[in-house]
């Protein structure tokens, strides 16, 4: 994700990564990371969970999170939400109770 | 760029009766490890995955449009893209090979009947092990992909940089490659097809900012290695 500012709450965080942070640590599904400190802090975070920062002319790239070594860490499905073609959201959560097969393509 | 209207038609003309969503940051990347498309990922009803993105398509059959080949001109090669070998395969022979695309869509109709007890469910571990590898250099790659995008209306010497950058970390992410090429060649060569031009025109090879292009870097993959067999 790109951001202004590295100063955000952890609610933001978790907004935009899908790990929550909870007194155990940074968790995604049944995976946490132990953070160490009782104020959270986006570098030590990012740091944690091998997120990258790239920054350029005041904004701050944050790329995902690198630990096992695999893109997926748990087989939970993340909290996908992505607009539909009109800009209404659409969240995949809404989809529980069913099969969902997920189709990536591109228009080239 | 990658908005409403490079899919909209393309979406029409299919009258899906499912969500059809847009993904302009590729949320699809970071949160499931898609690097090249088309790739399908399946989920059960308890909201876990059970097999990880892979190539996959609704049949064998990949017709193309009867004008779209015409309709492309001459292309170069990016002067600094890796030399094929003498004796290596053609473009077709590496994008024909790997996955069965005839198999796909039988896989998901046993995984329907079948559920948990079909054959192609795979368990947690197993989704994860067959993930994509991501190492903190694909992390930074991502990160840099992520601006390229941002910069590349306003700031297209500072977005080159970053699409070089994100090609270099993760050079399997064939995303991040074909998505720099496409911007391009939807100006260099523009109308309906433009974004299929992947690669420098020819005679303009010195104008091409980035390592390589589309052809130079699929007959310089192994055969099975640009849609993989998973099934």
């Amino acid at each position: 994700m790109i951001v202004d500012t590295l100063d955000m709450t952890a609610d933001e965080f978790a907004a935009g990564t899908g790990w929550q942070i909870k007194p155990e640590g940074a968790c995604k599904g049944e995976v946490c990371v132990p953070l160490g400190g009782s104020t959270f802090d986006t570098r030590v975070t990012a740091e944690r969970l091998g997120m990258a920062i790239v920054e350029h002319d005041g904004m701050w790239a944050i790329g995902p999170e690198s630990i096992g070594d695999r893109a997926l860490t748990t087989a939970e499905a993340p909290d996908l939400v992505l607009g539909d073609i009109d800009g209404k959201e659409f969240a995949l959560s809404s989809l529980r109770g069913q099969k969902v097969v997920i189709v990536s393509w591109a228009p080239y | 760029m990658s908005g409403p209207d490079a899919s909209r038609e393309l979406i029409a003309a299919a009258s899906p009766q499912h969500p059809s969503l847009l993904d302009p940051t590729h949320q699809m990347d970071a949160l499931f490890g898609v690097v090249n498309i088309p790739n399908v990922i399946w989920i059960d009803e308890d909201g876990v995955i059970v097999r990880p993105p892979e190539p996959g398509w609704p049949s064998g059959e990949t017709p193309f449009p009867d004008d779209m080949f015409a309709s492309i001109p001459a292309m170069g090669s990016a002067p600094t893209a890796p030399k094929p070998a003498a004796d290596g395969p053609g473009q077709w022979d590496v994008l024909r090979s790997g996955q069965t695309r005839g198999d796909y869509a039988d896989a998901i109709r046993d995984w329907v009947a079948h559920g948990a007890a079909s054959r192609f469910a795979l368990t947690p571990d197993e989704v994860i092990a067959r993930s994509e590898p991501r190492s903190n250099d694909a992390s930074r790659g991502a990160a840099h992909f992520e601006l390229a995008n941002r910069l590349w209306a306003d700031d297209r010497a500072a977005a080159i940089e970053h699409f070089n950058a994100c090609h270099r970390l993760q050079p399997d992410n064939w995303t991040y490659k074909r998505q720099a090429w496409s911007l391009l060649g939807r100006e260099t060569v523009g109308g309906k097809y433009g974004q299929f031009a992947q690669a420098p025109l020819a005679g303009e090879e010195a104008d091409w900012p980035f390592a390589s292009d589309f052809g130079s870097d699929v007959v310089t993959t192994e055969v099975g290695g640009y849609y993989p067999s998973t099934l």
